[in-house]
């Protein structure tokens, strides 16, 4: 964290101006070195700046430059902002000239990271902000606001003040025994109290797991047998809903073939090998390769042809999507029909020649991630991976609290896992052990010889 | 010339003195007053929770305050039997005028040990180097190391409603010059405060408006030793009792003529949490109606009664009508009234986790001075520093417990990692992995130390020996052996009060079950183990999976602490370190990265950047 860095913050092409930011100890320094207006050593800190973009004599663009001095600036580092005209070029030439005076590119989310590392942000506002940068969605960026403005720290602090004073109580007992008046912590009060916890915790996650969806989009793989037509309902799904250009790497590894939104949430379509290329998966990659896809997917298309009697591989793959997400689109009903329709128990029929049956796949991938539900829920949860594998974590230290307290374990080895919860959900919020207990048992009780 | 010399008495100057003694030093006690050697000045017991499992460990390392309460008992019971085996603790009441009778006579007994009545006020330095001590009179007494256990000695002042007198407990006379001469050399010397309750003459109390509160009808004792030295049918009950509304009003009216609250002006003294005076507990907990209060005896020679939980800083007469409302004591008489004491203690970030100073070499220090408070917290660090004087000089590695080996070593790591603001005791809420510092395996986790120190004679440690083999016998044997669903089986186990077996069964899995105890299957096991024996396995099968889980906790932490930090490490070179953080680190100076994730403000950014920064500069290999 030494060097100074600069990026281009601003998606390119969308907009009226570009904004290249830097930061780093010699980001004033360097940026001086290409712009011919005011000294920007010495101008006032958080001020905006009119002048030049120069390369050598030539002057690139009309910029204007603030420049925000350490440390009330988003990384806690010297932060200068570069306000261009638009155009990938001008942008472009601008950075590159910052790059040749000394900075170096900012790898992705490296701002946030400093400002993290520098103590400006908590881990949760990092994420947030990491987030907001991949929104692609309306929706997605008012989750990622919700981070950064701490509601989700408050839910999750909530749930640590409660475990806390159960806790200190535990705890007090303990090292007063001799103190009658203090209730005792029992097994039953720490089972009720488990009980709301859990139903708390639960409840974050399953809002936090449709957020996931509305953030990260849904994953789709379209499947078939060659020649069922998966190419042309790909091309018509991305042609016809306004695709989105998807050439930033994503928040998944998977390659997106395309996506596309519907009611503000995104589906990506994976790229099954290049669907567009071969268009005879199952027979090109087999029936082994298909079925990783299948497990990798949120959402199975499976296209059968109205025209063609049902194999014994499209049978045995018909099985193996059973328990996921899926939708069995029987295209070309156009065409003859051959299939026989009575063992499927359900599905869509579509002509993309006669444009029928696009509508009503809209309609079930609505139906099946209840994406009206979600449309009306709040956006106060959680939404990194990360979060939610922490309160999965905490949810199964809450069994294994429930378990002690059936097994009648003392209470105060039932604590143990008690503390797990809290120290989980302190993971959380980026807070580690401190002497909070200790604290807290003194203010919560009466103590003393 | 000595090798050791231990300046303070009490009870860490005592086990310091004796550790460095019995490994063969050369070494010299100077105390105020021989008469107060292993004094109690506050409350008369020993042990409690925590602090009893801190005795078991003195004793399992070869300390002697188990032995000695042993020796010393009015009373004992077991805390929180009812609750888990990690919880457990013995608590004592100890004869104030035995319990230093019998220090002072095995003092006297040790060889290599010699006592000495005198204050000290300075010490001999030289090169950062201590070479000694000078007394009062201006004499000097050279030595290779120097320990001081000077407790409330330094600077103190009695602290009575508006009055503030230059004294010690029991009014002897303090140090007036020591911690300024520390301040010279560097220490950063900070004001602490306690205090102490009324003592009450036994006969003017009338016990039968309080609840008696007996020992426990089955025999104790702290020491692995297992020495009986009392009577359990006639140990000396405590009383309990209540505040009243009286007392309270009594309290509110008189406020501010308290020490605390305005009787004096320049409290620096900050005061322990865990321990608040009467009126610190009506005012902060003020919808509180009443407040416990027990009668505790000091001793069979004399008839003090002490009133654990009413320690004030009133004047005379208040302190005379508060006693007076509470019930039994309307007609009490006061043999000692209440008071507060402020006095002087080091910051304890400036030692190492030996105990040694990191400002001055071969100076150690331990109890009160490093502010912590309670005999059993003193004495556990009075153990270490001696045990670590004795070890340096014999050019050997310093004993370092670790958090999940005892509770000294938790309390030693918080205090030189964490510092303190009010005077520190020991809770069990303070020990993470409390589940692996049982009052039961005190032993099992700290015979091995002690005996390599040599401190625990060879014919103690077999004894230690023999018993972990059998533990591990009888463990080897219930997994080994299974029990078949046959007729003669069930009906055995029926007998014995238990439900039958549907399929066969190791005995080992048969423990886990709540209800079975070991001691009811003997009659499946071939050899009679002893009873500590069977509960150590017992506790092993019951808790298995919790202990486990603790077991992983304090690996993760063991991982952690091993990754060291070098000892010439130069944080300014850190960049984008907070502030804080740096200057935390640069005060603490951790040895590991374990310890300094455990200094507050110093945030996991901070360690990630420090571990980046010896990777990059040491070629540190994490793993």
């Amino acid at each position: 964290m030494n060097d100074t860095i600069a990026a281009i913050s601003t998606s390119s092409g969308i907009g009226a101006i570009s904004i290249i930011r830097v930061s780093g100890k010699d980001s004033i320094k360097i940026t001086n070195k290409i712009f011919k207006g005011k000294d920007l050593s010495q101008v006032q800190d958080h001020s905006i700046n009119y002048g030049y973009i120069v390369d050598k004599d030539n002057k690139i663009d009309e910029v204007l430059i603030s420049v925000m001095r350490a440390p009330k600036t988003f990384t806690r580092e010297d932060v200068v902002e570069i306000n261009t005209h638009n155009g990938i070029a001008i942008t472009n030439k601008v950075l590159e000239l910052l790059l040749l005076n000394g900075c170096r590119l900012a790898e992705p989310g490296e701002f946030t990271k400093r400002a993290f590392l520098n103590g400006r942000i908590d881990l949760i506002e990092a994420e947030g902000v990491m987030d907001l940068i991949n929104a692609k969605t309306e929706k997605a960026r008012k989750i990622a606001m919700n981070e950064v403005n701490g509601e989700v720290s408050t839910l999750i602090k909530n749930l640590r003040q409660k475990l806390i004073e159960i806790l200190a109580n535990i705890e007090v007992n303990i090292d007063y025994p001799e103190y009658e008046d203090i209730e005792e912590m029992t097994n039953k009060n720490i089972l009720e109290n488990v009980e709301n916890i859990s139903f708390e915790i639960n409840n974050i996650l399953s809002k936090s797991e449709d957020m996931k969806i509305i953030k990260e989009g849904i994953k789709t793989i379209i499947i078939g047998s060659p020649n069922v037509g998966k190419s042309s309902i790909l091309n018509r799904l991305l042609n016809e809903e306004k695709a989105i250009v998807t050439d930033i790497a994503g928040t998944t590894r998977d390659i997106v073939e395309g996506s596309i939104q519907i009611d503000g949430i995104v589906l990506n379509i994976l790229d099954t090998a290049g669907i567009r290329k071969t268009n005879d998966i199952v027979e090109s990659i087999g029936v082994k390769k298909s079925l990783d896809l299948i497990n990798n997917a949120d959402l199975i298309l499976y296209v059968l042809n109205n025209n063609e009697i049902i194999s014994e591989e499209e049978k045995e793959i018909l099985k193996k999507i059973q328990n996921k997400n899926h939708i069995i689109i029987v295209n070309k009903v156009d065409l003859k029909k051959k299939i026989d329709l009575s063992i499927l128990d359900n599905y869509i029929e579509m002509s993309i020649k006669n444009d029928t049956g696009i509508e009503d796949l809209r309609k079930k991938i609505k139906e099946i991630f209840k994406l009206e539900k979600i449309n009306t829920s709040d956006f106060t949860y959680l939404s990194s991976a990360r979060s939610i594998s922490l309160l999965k974590k905490a949810l199964i230290s809450l069994e294994d609290v429930k378990k002690g307290i059936e097994e009648n374990i003392p209470v105060d080895m039932v604590e143990i896992d008690l503390k797990n919860i809290w120290s989980t959900l302190g993971e959380i919020i980026g807070e580690t052990y401190t002497d909070e207990l200790i604290d807290q048992l003194f203010s919560q009780f009466c103590l003393g010889k | 010339m000595y090798e050791v010399i231990i300046v303070g008495g009490g009870h860490a100057g005592c086990e310091a003195s004796l550790a460095c003694a019995r490994t063969n030093h050369k070494t010299l006690l100077v105390t105020g007053n021989i008469k107060n050697i292993a004094d109690m000045p506050c409350n008369p017991s020993i042990g409690g929770s925590a602090k009893g499992i801190v005795v078991r460990e003195i004793d399992a390392l070869g300390g002697e305050m188990g032995r000695n309460a042993d020796k010393s008992l009015l009373q004992i019971k077991m805390l929180n039997s009812a609750k888990g085996p990690a919880v457990r603790a013995l608590r004592a009441q100890a004869d104030k005028v035995t319990y230093p009778k019998n220090m002072l006579n095995t003092l006297k007994n040790t060889s290599n040990l010699e006592i000495k009545e005198a204050i000290v006020e300075n010490l001999i330095v030289e090169n950062n180097t201590v070479k000694g001590i000078i007394l009062e009179d201006g004499s000097k007494i050279e030595s290779k190391i120097v320990i001081l256990t000077t407790g409330t000695y330094l600077k103190s002042d009695i602290l009575i409603g508006d009055t503030r007198t230059r004294k010690g407990p029991h009014g002897e006379k303090p140090s007036n010059h020591l911690s300024d001469k520390l301040k010279e050399y560097g220490f950063k010397i900070i004001r602490l405060k306690t205090g102490t309750p009324q003592r009450i003459e036994k006969s003017s109390i009338d016990f039968s408006k309080t609840k008696e509160e007996q020992g426990d009808d089955r025999y104790w004792t702290f020491s692995f030793d297992n020495e009986i030295y009392y009577n359990k049918n006639s140990q000396i009950p405590c009383h309990l009792i209540y505040t009243t509304e009286e007392t309270h009003k009594i309290i509110r009216e008189n406020l501010n003529k308290s020490s605390m609250y305005g009787g004096l002006n320049d409290i620096k003294g900050v005061g322990p949490r865990y321990c608040p005076s009467i009126e610190d507990k009506i005012v902060r907990f003020a919808d509180k109606e009443r407040h416990q209060l027990f009668l505790e005896p000091e001793s069979i020679y004399y008839d003090d009664i002490y009133i654990q939980g009413f320690s004030t800083s009133m004047p005379y007469d208040i302190q005379e009508k508060m006693v007076h409302s509470l019930p039994g004591l309307e007609h009490a008489k006061i043999n000692k009234y209440a008071y507060a004491i402020e006095y002087d203690a080091i910051d304890a970030r400036q030692l190492k986790q030996s105990l040694e100073t990191k400002v001055i070499k071969n100076l150690y220090t331990a109890g009160q001075i490093n502010g912590t408070s309670g005999y059993e917290e003193a004495a556990g660090q009075g153990l270490i520093a001696g045990i670590n004087a004795s070890l340096k000089l014999d050019g050997k590695e310093p004993l370092i417990l670790k958090r999940n080996e005892a509770y000294i070593g938790v309390l030693i790591d918080d205090l030189v990692t964490k510092g303190i603001i009010d005077p520190y005791r020991l809770l069990t809420s303070r020990a993470e992995y409390r589940l692996l510092l049982r009052h039961d395996n005190a032993d099992m986790r700290l015979r091995e130390y002690g005996y390599n120190v040599g401190l625990v004679s060879k014919k103690k440690y077999d004894k230690f020996l023999v018993k972990k083999k059998e533990i591990n016998n009888l463990t080897e044997y219930l997994k080994n052996t299974k029990l078949t669903p046959r007729k003669e089986i069930n009906d055995q186990l029926k007998k014995l009060g238990l439900s039958e077996i549907k399929e066969s069964i190791s005995l080992y899995n048969l423990v886990k079950r709540p209800e079975v105890k070991i001691e009811k299957l003997q009659i499946f096991i071939d050899i009679q183990y002893s009873l500590e024996v069977m509960e150590q396995v017992e506790i092993n099968i019951k808790y298995e999976g919790y202990i486990k889980k603790s077991l992983a906790e304090a690996e993760r932490m063991i991982n952690l602490d091993n990754k060291k930090i070098p000892e010439d490490i130069n944080y300014d070179k850190i960049h984008n370190l907070a502030s804080e953080a740096k200057q935390k680190l640069k005060q603490i100076r951790p040895t590991s990265i374990g310890q300094a994730l455990r200094i507050s403000g110093v945030n996991p950014a901070d360690i990630s950047l420090i571990m980046i920064y010896i990777k990059k500069e040491y070629f540190y290999e994490s793993r």
